[in-house]
């Protein structure tokens, strides 16, 4: 089943009470997925030159400050870690790529759920309810969010199994669905050089997004690509740093409801997510059609 | 009976019941209770629905209920003998196997709308998506706006009156439904093809669009459509 939301701030009140816009809608979607839960969240940029990776550990004893002292001394600055539950964030004066490669060289046992500018990747299994209590979810302030709740079907509930997937810098991808192609898929990816850590079908459309963007294409036309070269049932939602896209599946199986309103705009599986939302009543709500890709970004200065 | 009923939703006052105070459980199990003409009101008026499952799902009642406000899957499934309109969308499965009564969404309709439908009248003011009329048995459906792919799919007897556009395969393996379109078919589904719209389906049509509330649109300006019966029998042409 699953469920997936998805909330972009068209104004500071909105970005300022993100954090509790997205818990609300994330609650609502607890019975279609009370396995795991899982969020990104667009947030404070690194500066320039600089990266933000977020680090999972499945050690509740681990030392994150001793991270950050080997981190300055790789690196210098003075990255401190930003830690909700079994999740740290890190600013780090480096290329994402450098970064990442150090991390997975010198902490090869913690897992970067996301590296880019903006984003944050937080994601645990247990219910979603319990999920926005342990990572503090409602403090968060920022500009977009996606959030899913899982019930799996394609492989193990873990942490890693859980969404948002991560499809290269800035880029996360949450999945209603289950794709049947995936295994093929994985393995052609992998001759192009795109890694995997799961078996799970989600991250194979992930990482076949994070491909045709690195080839040159854009959010729009990789999305289209889906269309062609994925097998199966789908509603995704996208998030990139400037905003957030929704895909559904010719077939259309998989629900999914659009809203606007001078304030923000809402994806979620069903209207119920969206209806905890500030003006709700009153917003344009529609059914996005099949096949078709609807994108938001935010205006760049 | 009739007449005692309509005498009582004069003089009886407006139910309300606000789900945002009420479990949905316990105003579902107020609507069953009043099957078989048991005493109760006959009006309700019900808020704050937020995209609630299965609200007025299963009644068996000849009363009226107004919902104000957006319903989410199974809204006024089973219906039998209700009158049930909601001011707002609806979500997948609107009035699924509804048996009689009527059943109307001032909104948009998600997939799925009056599926397996055996009897009774489903409105849809704005668009129906997905499989409206999937399999239905009886049921007439009226669509103001345009319904999306793979609607009337198996449809077996009953009327489908769409007024603005249909989406891809429309009436795919049809039994004896009949499909009325005023607007454009994207593509007809196997076995599924136009037929001469001829005076008494004019009549029909009238009526029906009578019965949904609207009175602007010309009969003759629909297409029927319907089944070419060449999938009844098996043909080896017809097997993978």
């Amino acid at each position: 089943m699953c469920g997936i939301v998805g909330l972009f701030a068209k104004s500071t009140e909105v970005e300022g009470r993100l954090g509790e816009h997205l818990s609300a809608m994330l609650a609502q979607m607890s019975d279609r997925g009370p396995d795991s839960a899982g969020v990104a969240v667009y947030r404070e940029p690194a500066p320039s030159g600089a990266c933000k990776l977020t680090l999972f550990s499945d050690d509740p004893l681990q030392d994150w400050d001793a991270l950050a002292a080997d981190l300055r001394n790789a690196f210098g600055g003075a990255p401190e870690p930003g830690v909700r539950a079994s999740h740290a964030v890190f600013v780090v004066d480096a290329e994402a790529f450098d970064a990442e490669a150090w991390i997975r060289s010198a902490y090869p046992e913690l897992r970067v759920m996301s590296a880019g500018q903006t984003i944050e990747i937080y994601k645990e299994t247990g219910r979603p309810e319990e999920f926005i209590r342990q990572f503090s979810l409602g403090d968060f302030h920022g500009t977009h969010a996606l959030g899913h709740t899982r019930m799996a079907t394609e492989s193990r509930v873990t942490t890693a199994g859980s969404h948002p997937f991560s499809t290269g810098l800035d880029v996360c991808l949450v999945h209603n669905g289950s794709l049947s192609n995936h295994n093929r898929l994985r393995e052609e990816l992998r001759r192009e050089g795109i890694e995997f850590q799961t078996e799970n079908d989600t991250e194979v459309a992930a990482g076949y997004l994070a491909w045709r963007l690195r080839e040159g294409a854009s959010l729009e036309q990789a999305l289209d690509g889906c269309l062609d070269d994925l097998d199966g049932f789908y509603t995704f939602l996208v998030g990139t740093a400037d905003g957030f896209a929704v895909l559904r599946d010719p077939i259309a199986c998989k629900p999914a409801v659009l809203a606007e309103t001078d304030e923000w705009v809402a994806m979620a599986s069903e209207w119920r997510a969206i209806a905890v939302l500030p003006g709700a009543a009153d917003a344009t709500a529609w059914e996005p059609a099949p096949g078709v890709v609807y994108a938001w970004e935010r205006q760049k200065v | 009976m009739r007449a005692e009923v309509t005498e009582a939703a004069e003089t009886t006052a407006v139910e309300v019941v606000d789900l945002a105070s009420t479990p949905l459980r316990e105003l579902n199990q107020r609507l069953h209770d009043l099957a078989g003409g048991a005493d109760g009101p006959r009006r309700w008026r019900i808020l704050n629905p937020n995209g609630a499952h299965a609200v007025a799902c299963g009644i068996d009642a000849e009363i009226e209920i107004e919902i104000q406000g957006h319903v989410g899957y199974y809204c006024a499934g089973m219906n039998k003998l209700a009158t049930v309109r909601v001011h707002g969308n609806a979500g997948p499965g609107l009035a699924e196997n509804i048996t009689s009564g009527t059943v109307m969404v001032d909104g948009n309709a998600s997939q799925s709308a009056g599926a397996t439908g055996r009897g009774g009248l489903l409105v849809v003011h704005g668009d129906a998506a997905a499989r409206c009329g999937i399999s239905m048995k009886g049921v007439d459906i009226v669509v103001r706006g345009s319904v999306g792919h793979l609607s009337g799919f198996i449809a077996q007897t009953g009327r489908l009156v769409v007024c603005g556009d249909a989406g891809e395969a429309l009436g795919d393996s049809i039994y004896e439904a009949r499909i009325y379109v005023r607007g454009a078919v994207s593509e007809l589904g196997a076995d599924c093809v136009e037929k001469e719209l001829r005076d008494e389906h004019r009549a029909e049509l009238a009526d029906l669009l009578l019965q949904a509330g609207i009175d602007d649109l010309d009969p003759s300006d629909f297409r029927r459509y319907g089944s070419a019966r060449r999938l009844y029998n098996f043909h080896v042409d017809n097997a993978y």
